[in-house]
């Protein structure tokens, strides 16, 4: 499919879908949206590009490989609920914190870095998934 | 630190010491065994020190909660019966590993070996240190785990695979017996502990499980002490390295079947059943194992079937119930440990210096051993019951023990007298017969053995008679403790070397007598027991390997029969077994949907969204080609999500719109190469059966689910996360709270598979050609050579 | 509302439980495919149906201002939902290289693990 206008308009949707899919994610705690979500319209946006440009350019695009960033975000996730052992409470246990940041008070915790880790596993994981089984495609 | 610390301590180091084992054999050599045999030197020491308690008549008891919800404790109980054995367990134990770092000396697994042998020594002082049953059953199994390491230590040959597994198989199976037996006694009583549980004697023997706790017991001991029929698989575990043979096979780990019943002597001992099975069995097993014993020509099978039938005199004693049957056994079972090791020690130097074990095939060596020939004739003594040997006490008592004037004691005596002459003539071909005569060339040329094998039997005849010597001194310490602690009361024993004219020296005599006559007749009785066992032809050895030839065809039937291999019988299967209890029960027990109340105002779009998905399902089940099939499965998809939306949830909603896209994306991917119909071109009548046992899944998921909604809704779950998922989380959204918050932890196990699944996905589209095609042959062998 | 629920859930079961029970590889991925969208169902219709109303918990408030749905099967099933694509996915591909391996499409005749006629077992020790 490489279509001169999906070509064009590749780059633009693929960058709106991505920042769409991280606004996603970080509303999800108080509105629809979340991990799981995020991470799945990321990868459909991976996908779109793939189509528009072929796999190659997807995966120097990420930079990563997409398992290591599936397994970084298995790490992340682990190790947001490990850092509550520092505090001597349960596993898994939120933790909250709100920095000052140009003026805006941020809300950040460790739930919401389990939830980010989240995001990053169904990126890494479904992207390879897909890219995997469409470079199986072309040859 | 307290002592109850350093017994546990003393408890768990042979477990340390086999942990560091390898390394440090590594590092030293078989000298390693120096340092090493300090371990059982320690715990030595460190038991000897309650010698002077315990022969106050005073019990040490100790231990930590263990399980404490069943009121398991890790406990154990040093009286006059533990201790003895401890201090066998530890003394022979720190000989062994001195003899095996010169029995092994340069074998690649040394280290290994002397980390098994570290690791049983461990199992064995757990065993006889436990009071708790528990702790007893485990340490118990232990031993049997243990004793299959060290049979099968060379795995390289059958023989010795075979004998591991089949001593795995008998004394292990055993155990299971024992557990029941006391779990049984536990039951009866609430007592979990061998130290309160002598209290409740009456009341045990009364209860209508005596029996069954009685012989299930049994079953434990009996094959754990190779009591006949079980006895097959001592001969058996010679397949052992010989350190392994002296130090389980003869002086530790069969008594512990032995061990089991002097401690339960004053639970369940005395009772008509327990003075006939035990005496019964045990003569048994000493007439049978003797007659073996004297057929064998190879050194350690001669020994071997001694042991078995040394034990079934112990047994015979501990069940007899005369006066002086315990300080017998007591007395028996010390001698024949320091005896048997000495023995087994010296087969091993023979075998070691000479290469052959083969009794005809050895003569002449006592000029080339004399250290060894002495410590084989005075061990032989010992066993023969000679003056001035700890044997001979022990013999004299038994058959103090035996010579009451009615026809149960005659009966035994005689018994006894018999089975004694062929083992004396058994000890005899073995300490006598290799070394005298003309010599023989033999496989190695012949010399004294290194002092780390000398060092182990010397020390042991030497004690041997250092303890008939000082009888007085050891019958205060060792045995007075240890015959009282096996009856329950205090009981004195007196017997020594001073000559003493009676009953039991004539059938001493007797004895002796026999033995020399057998002896020198022994070419022609081995003969003739050999052409008598041929007779027979059929033997429990050989039933074993039927019995496990018969358990492998049998699950291999029964394997064929439910795993045809044919994935259609397993869906039918387990689609027909879903559907079965999906609709029975409710019929059976009338609790069936009640007539449900269908809502006559759905919202027409409503409507319309669900039959689009059921056309969508339709569409599936009838779709000719792939782009059909692809689009109605995307259809169904998307309705469903479209259903989540109507219904309150956004977040699923959304989900399953990406998860629909990809799946429809991969599955066109995938199936563009597959190439295939997705129709079903079977006939109708196979089809049929199918479509009845789904719809029958279906009906019955309806009427059951139909039967959940019509019950009254408990909220309190989803009223806590409710409640809670702001104010306590800082979250609007409940649902994604739940996710990463209330349960994060399951969501981290959720996002685990799914990195999974796509590891594994990924290593599935990239295995190459090559690979494929070996995993089609399924022939291991040749993906190994190819590698 | 809930007895329709049942009876869509119960068809999506049948139809799933059909498909799987077929001897073909295909119509078996599409059965597990469907089947979790029917277990989906299954779970929601038995945490009750509540229209309209998602579990959101308005601005400034503490606990949600009137009924919502229920949120616990919505968890359940959210995180189900990936699980089963991870899981179809890898069928997806497992069937794809059992099919280009061994050219058949037909679960008879995928007999490497368990083959007909395979020798007796070992009986020595």
């Amino acid at each position: 499919m490489r279509s001169l206008i999906l070509r064009t308009v590749a780059p633009l949707i693929v960058g709106l879908m991505v920042l769409f899919s991280i606004f996603v994610l970080l509303r999800g705690h108080n509105e629809p949206g979340g991990g799981f979500i995020g991470g799945l319209i990321a990868v459909a946006a991976l996908s779109i590009y793939g189509i528009a440009f072929g796999v190659e350019t997807v995966r120097r695009a990420i930079v990563f490989h997409p398992l290591a960033i599936a397994g970084a975000g298995l790490m992340l996730s682990t190790l947001s609920g490990l850092v509550s052992m520092v505090f001597h409470v349960p596993f898994m246990t939120g933790l909250w914190i709100y920095p000052v940041i140009l003026g805006e008070e941020v809300p950040l915790s460790s739930v919401m870095t389990f939830d980010i880790g989240v995001y990053l596993v169904v990126v890494g994981a479904v992207t390879s998934v897909a890219l995997s089984l469409e470079e199986r495609g072309e040859d | 630190m307290s002592v109850a610390d350093l017994t546990f301590l003393a408890l768990l180091l042979p477990f340390l010491g086999a942990i560091v084992a390898p390394l440090l054999t590594r590092i030293l050599g078989h000298n390693a065994a120096w340092v090493l045999a300090l371990v059982p030197v320690a715990i030595f020491l460190h038991f000897t020190g309650f010698s002077a308690e315990i022969a106050r008549g005073e019990v040490v008891t100790g231990g930590y909660a263990w399980v404490p919800s069943f009121q398991v404790r890790f406990s154990w109980l040093i009286d006059g019966l533990s201790l003895t054995f401890m201090l066998l367990i530890s003394g022979i134990g720190a000989l062994i590993v001195l003899y095996s770092g010169g029995y092994l000396k340069g074998h690649p697994h040394q280290g290994r070996f002397f980390s098994f042998l570290l690791m049983f020594m461990g199992s064995m002082l757990g065993l006889v240190a436990s009071d708790s049953f528990l702790m007893l059953f485990v340490f118990w199994e232990l031993t049997s785990i243990t004793s299959f390491l060290l049979i099968g230590f060379d795995h390289q040959r059958e023989a010795a695979r075979r004998a591991a597994l089949q001593a795995l198989v008998v004394t292990g199976g055993g155990g299971l017996f024992l557990l029941a037996g006391l779990i049984i006694l536990w039951n009866m009583t609430g007592i979990n502990q061998f130290s309160l549980l002598t209290a409740f004697a009456p009341q045990v023997k009364a209860s209508p499980l005596y029996l069954a706790a009685l012989v299930l017991v049994l079953g434990g001991a009996f094959t754990k002490s190779a009591q006949f029929p079980f006895h097959f698989w001592l001969p058996n575990a010679m397949e052992a390295p010989t350190p392994v043979s002296a130090y389980l096979h003869s002086a530790t780990m069969v008594k512990a079947g032995v061990y089991l019943l002097m401690r339960l002597y004053p639970v369940l001992g005395g009772t008509p059943a327990w003075q006939i099975i035990l005496p019964v069995f045990g003569a048994t097993t000493l007439i049978i194992g003797a007659l073996l014993a004297v057929r064998q020509t190879d050194l350690k099978l001669m020994l071997a079937y001694t042991t078995v039938s040394s034990l079934g005199l112990l047994v015979l004693l501990t069940g007899f119930g005369a006066p002086y049957a315990i300080e017998a056994a007591a007395l028996y079972l010390l001698a024949h440990s320091l005896f048997k090791g000495a023995l087994f020690m010296v087969a091993g130097c023979i075998d070691h210096e000479t290469g052959t074990r083969d009794v005809t095939r050895l003569g002449g060596l006592r000029f080339a051993m004399p250290l060894t020939f002495a410590i084989a004739l005075a061990s032989a003594a010992s066993m023969g019951g000679l003056p001035p040997f700890f044997g001979f006490l022990a013999k004299e008592e038994v058959y103090t023990a035996l010579s009451a004037f009615d026809g149960r004691a005659i009966i035994f005596a005689v018994l006894a007298v018999v089975g004694n002459a062929l083992m004396f003539a058994a000890a005899f071909a073995v300490a006598l017969k290799p070394f005298i005569g003309k010599r023989i060339e033999t496989p190695k040329a012949a010399h004294e053995a290194p002092v780390l094998l000398w060092l182990g039997p010397a020390v042991l005849a030497l004690k041997g008679l250092a303890v008939a010597l000082l009888s007085g001194t050891v019958h205060e310490l060792i045995t007075s403790p240890m015959a009282s602690a096996i009856a329950g009361e205090a009981r004195v024993v007196t017997i020594s070397l001073a000559p003493h004219i009676g009953v039991p020296a004539a059938l001493s005599t007797l004895t002796v007598l026999l033995g020399i006559g057998v002896y020198l007749r022994l070419a022609r009785l081995r003969a003739a027991i050999a052409a008598a066992l041929a007779a027979i032809g059929w033997g429990p050895d050989r039933g074993f390997d039927q019995a496990m030839r018969g358990l492998v065809r049998l699950s291999s039937a029964v394997t064929r029969r439910l795993q045809t291999g044919r994935l259609d019988i397993y869906m039918t299967a387990t689609f027909t077994l879903l559907a079965v209890v999906l609709i029975v029960p409710p019929f059976l027990y009338g609790e069936l949907a009640r007539a449900p109340v269908f809502p006559q105002d759905i919202p027409l779009h409503e409507l319309a969204i669900m039959a689009i998905a059921v056309i969508g399902l339709v569409a599936v089940v009838l779709a000719q080609d792939r782009l059909t099939a692809i689009v109605s499965l995307g259809i169904q998809g998307f309705s469903v999500a479209v259903i989540f939306l109507l219904y309150g949830a956004p977040d699923l909603a959304f989900t399953q719109f990406m998860i629909e896209t990809l799946a429809v994306v991969i599955l066109a991917l995938v199936m563009t190469r597959l190439r295939l119909s997705p129709s079903d071109h079977r006939p109708l009548r196979e089809n049929l059966p199918d479509a009845a046992i789904a719809l029958a899944c279906g009906l019955g998921a309806t009427l059951f689910l139909i039967k959940v909604t019509e019950a009254p809704f408990d909220t309190g779950l989803s009223d806590f996360f409710n409640q809670y998922s702001k104010t306590i989380a800082h979250g609007a959204n409940v649902v994604n709270v739940i996710i990463v918050d209330f349960r994060g932890t399951d969501t981290l196990g959720e996002i685990a598979v799914v990195m999974i699944a796509a590891l594994a996905i990924l290593s599935l589209v990239r295995l190459r050609a090559g690979s494929l095609r070996r995993i089609a042959d399924n022939d291991p062998d040749a993906e190994e050579a190819s590698r | 509302m809930e007895p329709v629920f049942a009876l869509l859930t119960g068809i999506f079961l049948t139809i799933a439980i059909y498909l799987m029970m077929s001897k073909f590889i295909i119509r078996m991925l599409m059965g597990v495919a469907i089947l979790g969208n029917a277990v989906n169902l299954l779970i929601f219709t038995s945490g009750r149906i509540m229209r309209e109303v998602p579990p959101v918990i308005g601005p400034g408030l503490d606990v949600p201002a009137g009924p919502v749905a229920n949120p616990l099967p919505q968890a359940l099933i959210l995180t189900a939902i990936v699980i089963s694509f991870s899981f179809f996915a890898f069928l997806l591909v497992l069937s794809w290289r059992a099919y280009s391996t061994l050219g058949t499409d037909n679960t008879d005749e995928m007999r490497v693990a368990e083959p007909d006629g395979a020798p007796p077992p070992p009986l020595g020790y």
